[in-house]
C-alpha cells in the first residue's frame, strides 16, 4: 500500500509534490520555507508509539466511580415507569439518574434541540439511554444497570424512509414541516426546467448510498469530576470540546464559567466523536450527584448505538447537457433517513445538495433535499459530511452522460471544470482550482488512455472527481465572533507554547500548530509547545470538523505568531541598530540578513522584549470571509478555500461470483500547500482506505422486521476492509495555494475519500458492463446484474424510485450570471426570501457585502 | 469494555485431574483451551460456567508425533493452530488442515485458539452472536434464554451454523477423535462427532475431553480447503468445502465432499462424490458433481452474505476444489 511512483516532482517527501506549472498561480509566494511543505515527525508520534498518550479511558483519579447506561431495548416506545429500587439496593451503587433529573433538552444545532441525556418519557431507538449508574466498580454498575426495570408501551416503528414518507403518525418528533419529515430544502438557481427543454441531451438516475459508520479504534470515554467548590471537569474523547461546553452548561444550568472541558486525544474520529453525547453529561450528572469522580466507557457496541454516521441517502439526478457535455441544468434531489434525532442532519441534509457546482460548471441547479426521522441510531456527520453521497451520484451521472455523448469520460471533465476565482450557480466562492491538475496526473499515471475501455473483460478503470470544503464558512450557532483563536506564550527560555482549542484525533492538528509557529519564529518545532482542547486553558476553536482545522487554527497560529516575531523584530532592530525588515529568524536565532554574525539567540531576543515591554505573548484569530450567497440555506457549502481530488480505480471483478477486487487507486488531491506532505499523504490514503470500505461492504444495517434492530454492531460481523483488502495507492499531491489557507493551504482529511466509491463503481461498469447504483458494490449485487445482462435486462442494481415528497415552495435564487445578488427573489409571497429566518441555524448567512457577479465562463481573478 | 461475569479457574496438569474438577463442578463446569471463543461467549452471556477448567498445562494434549512412513498422524487437541499449520508434517501430507487452520481468523487468534477448540466450537448464527442487550431486545431465542428461532421462526429446532475451518476438513479425510470421559476412552469419526442441531452440536458428552486427533497414513489421497468470507482475514467461513481422493492410477477411486459453515454440522455431500468416483474428474463429471452438492447445500439468513449468494458459490466452490484436485492428481 502507500508509496508513490513516476513523474519527476519533488521527492523530499517521499511521495509527489507537485507544484503548479503556472507561477501566476502561485499567489502566496513566500521566501523559502523551512519547516512548512517539508516532511516532519508529528508532535504527538512518540508519546503514541511509546504508549505514554493518555486517552480517556486511561485516566483514573483517586475514588473514582465507574457509570454504565442502561439502553432502551425498544425502537420506539413510551417509557411508563421506570424501577430502579433493585439496583438502588445493590451494594457499591452510588447513584442512579434517570430522564426525570435531566430534563433540559440539547442538541448540536440550536434547531434542533431534540435530544435528552437520559430520555424522559420516550424512546426512539434501539440503544437510547434512559439511566445511568455509578458505582464502584464496572462490574458492579453493569449489574445495576440489568435490575433497572423499564416498563414500556411499544409504538409504531417507523423502519425505512418511504415508511417515514408514508406515515405521518406517530410522529418521533413533533417538529419538522410535517409528520416524520424532519427537514425539506427546495432551492432552484436559475429556470433549471427550461434549461433542461433546452438541452441537447438530457439524462435521469437514481442512487443509493448505504450508511456506515465511523468505526474509530477507540470507543468514547468520558471522566467527570465536581469539585468541593461547585466546578464541573469533564475529560472526553471529542472533537468539539467547545459545543460540549455549551450543551452541560445547558442541561446542568451550570455557568459556563465553572465548567471546564478537556478534549482528550482522540483514538479516531471521523465525525463520529463530533456531536454532543448522552454519556457525556450523565457521567457529569453522576459527578455532581455522588462528589466523587466519574468515568464511562462505552462498549463497542454503544458506540454503535451511538452512530451519527452516514447518512442512507436514496437520490434522483437529471441533467441537461450540450452535444459537447457543457451542464446547462442540473436538479438533484435526496432523501436522507436520519434515524432518531436531528444532531447535524439539517446539515446534512443541505451538504447532499451544496458542493455539485463546484467542480464543473453548472449553469442552472435545483436542489431539493428531505430529511426523515425514522427509529433507527442517529445519523450526523461522517467524513465528507453529506458529500460523498452526491459525489457518488453525480460520477456516476456523468460517466454514463459520456457514454450517451461518446465522449471519454476525463476529456467530458477537463472541458467544464469551475474556473478559479468564480462563485458558482448556488454562491459559493471558489478560489484555486487545482483539479485539471488532478485530472492530467491520474489519467497519466493510471495510463488512462491504454486501458479506459480496453482492458480485457473482468478488468476496468474508472475515473471520478470530487471536491470538499476547508472549513464551514459558518459556526454551528450564529455568533460574530471568530471561528478559532490561537495564544502565544514566549519563555524567556526561548520556547514557545501556543494555546488553541482545537483537538487532536490523530490527524495531526497539534503538529499544525507548531510548524506554523516554528516556521514563523524561527525556532525548532522542538521547542514550541502546544496545550490544546482545554476550555480553561485555550481560546475557542469551534473544533475537529468539517476540515477547518488546518485553515482556521492555522490562519490563527500565523497571526499570532507574526505578532510575536513583530514584537522581537522591533526589540532586536533597535538593539542591533538595523532596519526591522533585515531581520531574519531562523535557526533559533534573529539576525541581519546582510551580516548574520550579527544577531541573537531566540531567547535572548525574548529576554530583550520582556525586559522591554514585558511578559511576550500574543493573539491571533481567524474568521473566515463572508459569502456572497444571501438566501435562507445559504450558510451551507461556503468556505474559505476548496480542496479538489481526482481518482482512478483500477478494478477485477470475477463474472462468476461477482466479487470485486481493487488492486489500484491512483489519486491526485490537491491540498493548496502541502505543511508536512507526510501527514498529507496520510489522509490521502486514511482516506482511500475508508471510501474503500463504502464502496464495497460497509453497512449499516438494521432488521427492520425484527425490531428495527442493528444487524452486527460489532468489529468483526460490520465489515471493514482489513490491511489485506487495501488497495496500492499513488498519491499525486497537487499544490495550487488558496490565498484564504494559511501558506495556501486547503484541506486533505475528507476530500480525497469522496471520489473513490463512485471510481470503483465506473470502473466496474468498464470491466463488466454493469451498473452498481448502490453501495455498497457486494458480490450479491454484481452477480444479479451480470444475471440480468444475460437476460437482456437492463445490465443495473440500484433503486428503482424516489417517493413523491411534499417539497415546500422553492427559494429562487437567480444564479451570478443572470444579474443575480445572492439573494432570493420574492415569490408569490412564499417564506424563503431575505436573510435567514432560523436563527442560529447553519444554514443562514446574512452576508453584509455584496457579491461581485462574474459569468462561470469569464472567471473574476483576484490577485 | 464488556465484562466477564465472576467465575472460579481451574488449571489441572493432566487430563485425570481435569475430569476429575468437571466432575465436581458438574453442569457449572466448562473446559476452556485458549478461550478465544469461550470467553467472548461468555461476555455475551452465551455460556455461564461458574468454574472454568483450563486445558492449557496440559503437556500432554500439545503433541504431535507420528505421520511418517504410512503411520496416522496423532496431534492433540492443545496444539495451537499456530503450531498446526506451522508444523513440517502437517504442512506436506496434511495440507488441507494446514490451510484450514492458516485460514482461521488471524495470526493473535491462532497463536491462542487450540485445534480442539476450533473442533469443540460453539454453533453460531447473527441472532445469537450478540451481547445480552441485544438478544434481550429481540426477546433472545432459544439457542439461550429465549423460545423462537428467528432465522425461522416457525421451525422447531436451532440453525445455529458450524463455523468451525478444521472441521469439515476432518471429516473429509475420515479423522478419529480420542474422547476421555471419567470411566472410559473413546474412538469417534469426525463424522459422528458432529450433530446436525444448533444446540446440541457435539455427541461428545460435556464432560468428554478431546485429547487427540488421529489422521490417516498418507496413501495415494490428496485434500484440499477452499474457505469463503468476506476479508482476507478475521472472518468466519460462510462456506467451505472440503474435498478428499483417493486417486488409482488416473482414476477417482474414493471421495468425500464436505461442505462448512452452511448448515450446523459439517455437511458430508455423498450423491456428490459418488458423481466422481471412477471418473478422471474430467469437466462435465466436476460439473455435475458441482450442481449435486449446490443442490443440498441450504445456508440460512444467519451469517455475513446473502443465504441465496452462499448457495450459489457452493457451486464454484465445488468446481474449484476438484480442478485443483485434477492439477495436482497423484498416480
Ligand atoms: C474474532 C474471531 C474470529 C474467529 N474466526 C474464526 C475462523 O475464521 N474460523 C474458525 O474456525 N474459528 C474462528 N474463531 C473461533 C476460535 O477462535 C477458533 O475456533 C479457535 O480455534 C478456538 O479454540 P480455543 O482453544 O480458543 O477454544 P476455547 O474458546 O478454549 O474453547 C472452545 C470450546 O471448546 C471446548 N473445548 C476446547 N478444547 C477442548 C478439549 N480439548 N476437550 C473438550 N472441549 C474442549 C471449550 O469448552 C469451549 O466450549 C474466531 C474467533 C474470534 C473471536
Ligand atoms: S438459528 Fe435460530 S435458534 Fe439458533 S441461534 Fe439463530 S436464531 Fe437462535
Amino acid at each position: 500500500m502507500g508509496g508513490a511512483e513516476g513523474g519527476s516532482a519533488d521527492r523530499r517527501s517521499g511521495g509527489l509534490v507537485h507544484r503548479s506549472a503556472d507561477p501566476a498561480n502561485r499567489r502566496t509566494a513566500e521566501p523559502a520555507l523551512r519547516v512548512v511543505g517539508t516532511a516532519q515527525r508529528k508532535v504527538d508520534a512518540v508519546a503514541k508509539v511509546t504508549g505514554q498518550t493518555l486517552f480517556a479511558d486511561d485516566l483514573f483519579l483517586p475514588r473514582m466511580l465507574y457509570g454504565k447506561l442502561l439502553r432502551s431495548t425498544q425502537p420506539h416506545a413510551r417509557i411508563l415507569c421506570i424501577d430502579t429500587s433493585k439496583a438502588a439496593a445493590l451494594e457499591g451503587v452510588k447513584a442512579i439518574v434517570t430522564g426525570q433529573d435531566l430534563p433540559i433538552p440539547f442538541g448540536i444545532l440550536p434547531v434542533s434541540q431534540d435530544e435528552h441525556a437520559l430520555c424522559p418519557e420516550r424512546v426512539r431507538y434501539i440503544g437510547d439511554p434512559v439511566a445511568a449508574v455509578a458505582a464502584v466498580s464496572e462490574e458492579t454498575a453493569t449489574q445495576a444497570v440489568e435490575l433497572i426495570e423499564v416498563e414500556y408501551e411499544p409504538l409504531t416503528s417507523i423502519t425505512s424512509v418511504q415508511q417515514a414518507v408514508a406515515t405521518p403518525e406517530p410522529r418521533i418528533h413533533d417538529y419538522g414541516p410535517h409528520g416524520n419529515l424532519h427537514k425539506l430544502i427546495n432551492l432552484e438557481f436559475g429556470d433549471v426546467e427550461r434549461a433542461l427543454a433546452e438541452s441537447d441531451y438530457v439524462r435521469e438516475d437514481l442512487l443509493f448510498y448505504e450508511g456506515s459508520t465511523h468505526l474509530p479504534m477507540e470507543q468514547h470515554a468520558a471522566v467527570a469530576d465536581w469539585s468541593a467548590d461547585g466546578k464541573l471537569t469533564l475529560w472526553s474523547a471529542t472533537q468539539t470540546p467547545h459545543y460540549v461546553h455549551r450543551a452541560l452548561t445547558k442541561v446542568l444550568e451550570l455557568p459556563a464559567s465553572r465548567i471546564r472541558v478537556i478534549a482528550c486525544p482522540n483514538g479516531g474520529g471521523f465525525g463520529g466523536k463530533s456531536d454532543v453525547f448522552n454519556h457525556e453529561i450523565a457521567v457529569a450528572k453522576l459527578a455532581m450527584e455522588t462528589g466523587r469522580p466519574v468515568k464511562i466507557t462505552l462498549t463497542r457496541d454503544e458506540v454503535f448505538y451511538c452512530h451519527r454516521g452516514r447518512h442512507p441517502t436514496l437520490m434522483w439526478v437529471r441533467t441537461g447537457v450540450t452535444k459537447d457535455g457543457a451542464i446547462k441544468g442540473m436538479h438533484f434531489r435526496s432523501l436522507l433517513d436520519g434515524g432518531g434525532y436531528g444532531s447535524y442532519g439539517v446539515a446534512s441534509a443541505y451538504y447532499t445538495g451544496a458542493l455539485q457546482t463546484v467542480t464543473y460548471n453548472v449553469e442552472r441547479y435545483k436542489f431539493q433535499g428531505a430529511r426523515v426521522f425514522t427509529n433507527k441510531a442517529p445519523c450526523g456527520p461522517k467524513r465528507g459530511h453529506g458529500t460523498p453521497q452526491p459525489r457518488y451520484a453525480l460520477e456516476i451521472h456523468l460517466d454514463k452522460i459520456a457514454e450517451d455523448l461518446g465522449k471519454d469520460p476525463a476529456e467530458l471533465r477537463l472541458k467544464h471544470l469551475v474556473s478559479p476565482d468564480s462563485i458558482t450557480a448556488n454562491y459559493l466562492r471558489v478560489g484555486s482550482v487545482g483539479l485539471e491538475t488532478c485530472i492530467r496526473k491520474v489519467t497519466e499515471g493510471a495510463g488512462w488512455k491504454e486501458k479506459y475501455g480496453k482492458l480485457p473483460y473482468g478488468r476496468g478503470v474508472g475515473l471520478a472527481c470530487s471536491s470538499y470544503i476547508s472549513g464551514a464558512g459558518l459556526p454551528i450557532y450564529w455568533n460574530a465572533m471568530p471561528q478559532s483563536g490561537v495564544q502565544l506564550k514566549l519563555d524567556r527560555g526561548g520556547g514557545v507554547t501556543v494555546f488553541c482549542g482545537s483537538t487532536e484525533i490523530g490527524q495531526g492538528s497539534d503538529s499544525i500548530l507548531a510548524y506554523i509557529v516554528s516556521e514563523v519564529l524561527g525556532v525548532g518545532v522542538e521547542d514550541v509547545h502546544v496545550v490544546t482542547g482545554d476550555t480553561h486553558l485555550t481560546p475557542v476553536d469551534l473544533g475537529s470538523y468539517s476540515s477547518r482545522v488546518t485553515l482556521m487554527t492555522g490562519n490563527a497560529a500565523l497571526q499570532a505568531a507574526e505578532r510575536a516575531r513583530e514584537i522581537l523584530a522591533r526589540n532586536v532592530a533597535a538593539k542591533l541598530e538595523v532596519p526591522m525588515a533585515r531581520l531574519a529568524f531562523a535557526d533559533g536565532r534573529v539576525f541581519d540578513t546582510e551580516g548574520p554574525h550579527n544577531g541573537m539567540s531566540f531567547a535572548a531576543a525574548v529576554q530583550l522584549s520582556e525586559a522591554a515591554e514585558g511578559t511576550v505573548g500574543t493573539v491571533g484569530s481567524y474568521t473566515p470571509p463572508d459569502s456572497p450567497g444571501r438566501y435562507r440555506g445559504a450558510g451551507v457549502g461556503p468556505s474559505p478555500a476548496y480542496s479538489y481530488t481526482a481518482a482512478i480505480a483500477e478494478v477485477a471483478v470475477d463474472a462468476a461470483s461477482g466479487i470485486v477486487v481493487v488492486p489500484k487507486i491512483w489519486i491526485a488531491h490537491d491540498v493548496g500547500q502541502c505543511i508536512n506532505p507526510v501527514a498529507v499523504m496520510g489522509q490521502v490514503e486514511g482516506s482511500v482506505y475508508m471510501g474503500l470500505g463504502e464502496a464495497l461492504m460497509e453497512e449499516m444495517a438494521y432488521r427492520p422486521n425484527r425490531n428495527v434492530i442493528q444487524k452486527m454492531p460489532s468489529m468483526l460481523e460490520y465489515k471493514s476492509p482489513t490491511t489485506l483488502e487495501m488497495c496500492d495507492v499513488v498519491t499525486y499531491l497537487i499544490e495550487d495555494p488558496d490565498p484564504n489557507g494559511p501558506f495556501g493551504a486547503k484541506e486533505v482529511g475528507q476530500g480525497p475519500l469522496l471520489p473513490v466509491a463512485p471510481a470503483i463503481a465506473n470502473a466496474v461498469y468498464d470491466a463488466v458492463g454493469v451498473r452498481i447504483d448502490e453501495v455498497p458494490i457486494t458480490p450479491e449485487k454484481v452477480l444479479k446484474a451480470l444475471k440480468k445482462k444475460e437476460k437482456g435486462e437492463e445490465p443495473r442494481y440500484g433503486p428503482h424510485s424516489f417517493p413523491e415528497i411534499p417539497w415546500p415552495e422553492p427559494i429562487r435564487v437567480p444564479p451570478p450570471w443572470e444579474g443575480g445578488d445572492g439573494r432570493a427573489v420574492p415569490a408569490g409571497g412564499a417564506a424563503g426570501g431575505e436573510g435567514g429566518a432560523e436563527t442560529g441555524h447553519p444554514a443562514i448567512s446574512p452576508a453584509p457585502t455584496a457579491p461581485s457577479v462574474p459569468s462561470p465562463s469569464s472567471p473574476e481573478r483576484q490577485h | 469494555m464488556l465484562r466477564l461475569p465472576p467465575f472460579t479457574y481451574l488449571q489441572p496438569k493432566s487430563v485425570r485431574q481435569a475430569l476429575r474438577m468437571k466432575t465436581d463442578a458438574g453442569a457449572n463446569g466448562m473446559y476452556v483451551a485458549g478461550g478465544t471463543d469461550l470467553y467472548p461467549n461468555m461476555k455475551r452471556r452465551h455460556q455461564e460456567p461458574k468454574v472454568v477448567i483450563s486445558l492449557a498445562g496440559i503437556r500432554a494434549l500439545g503433541r504431535i508425533t507420528g505421520g511418517t512412513r504410512g503411520s496416522e498422524l496423532s496431534v492433540g487437541a492443545g496444539v495451537t493452530l499456530t503450531e498446526l499449520h506451522t508444523h513440517p508434517r502437517v504442512r506436506n501430507g496434511y495440507s488441507a488442515l494446514a490451510r484450514a487452520a492458516e485460514l482461521v481468523s488471524t495470526p493473535v487468534l491462532r497463536n491462542m485458539g487450540t485445534f480442539g477448540g476450533n473442533i469443540c466450537l460453539d454453533t453460531r448464527c447473527n441472532y445469537y452472536n450478540q451481547t445480552y442487550e441485544w438478544r434481550k431486545a429481540i426477546d433472545f431465542c432459544m439457542k439461550k434464554d429465549g423460545e423462537i428461532c428467528w432465522v425461522a421462526p416457525s421451525s422447531p429446532r436451532c440453525w445455529a451454523v458450524n463455523s468451525s475451518d478444521t472441521a469439515p476438513v476432518t471429516v473429509a479425510l475420515g479423522a478419529e477423535f480420542v474422547l476421555v470421559g471419567p470411566d472410559e476412552e473413546r474412538l469417534v469419526p469426525a463424522a459422528r462427532f458432529f450433530r446436525d442441531d444448533g444446540i446440541n452440536y457435539l455427541t461428545k458428552h460435556p464432560h468428554e475431553v478431546l485429547t487427540e486427533v488421529r489422521l490417516p497414513p498418507l496413501d495415494h489421497w490428496d485434500a484440499t480447503y477452499w474457505k469463503l468470507r468476506r476479508r482476507g482475514s478475521f472472518d468466519f467461513p460462510v462456506l467451505g468445502v472440503a474435498v478428499w481422493i483417493k486417486w488409482d492410477g488416473g482414476l477417482v477411486a474414493d471421495a468425500r465432499i464436505v461442505l462448512g459453515a452452511v448448515a450446523s454440522y459439517p455437511k458430508e455431500v455423498p450423491e456428490a462424490a459418488q458423481l466422481i468416483i471412477g471418473s478422471e474428474l474430467e469437466d462435465d463429471v466436476i460439473e455435475a458433481a458441482a450442481a449435486a452438492a449446490y443442490k443440498p447445500s441450504k445456508p440460512m439468513d444467519n451469517t455475513d452474505f446473502g443465504l441465496a449468494w452462499r448457495k450459489e458459490m457452493t457451486r464454484n466452490y465445488v468446481r474449484g476444489t476438484l480442478q485443483e484436485l485434477r492439477t495436482r492428481r497423484k498416480d
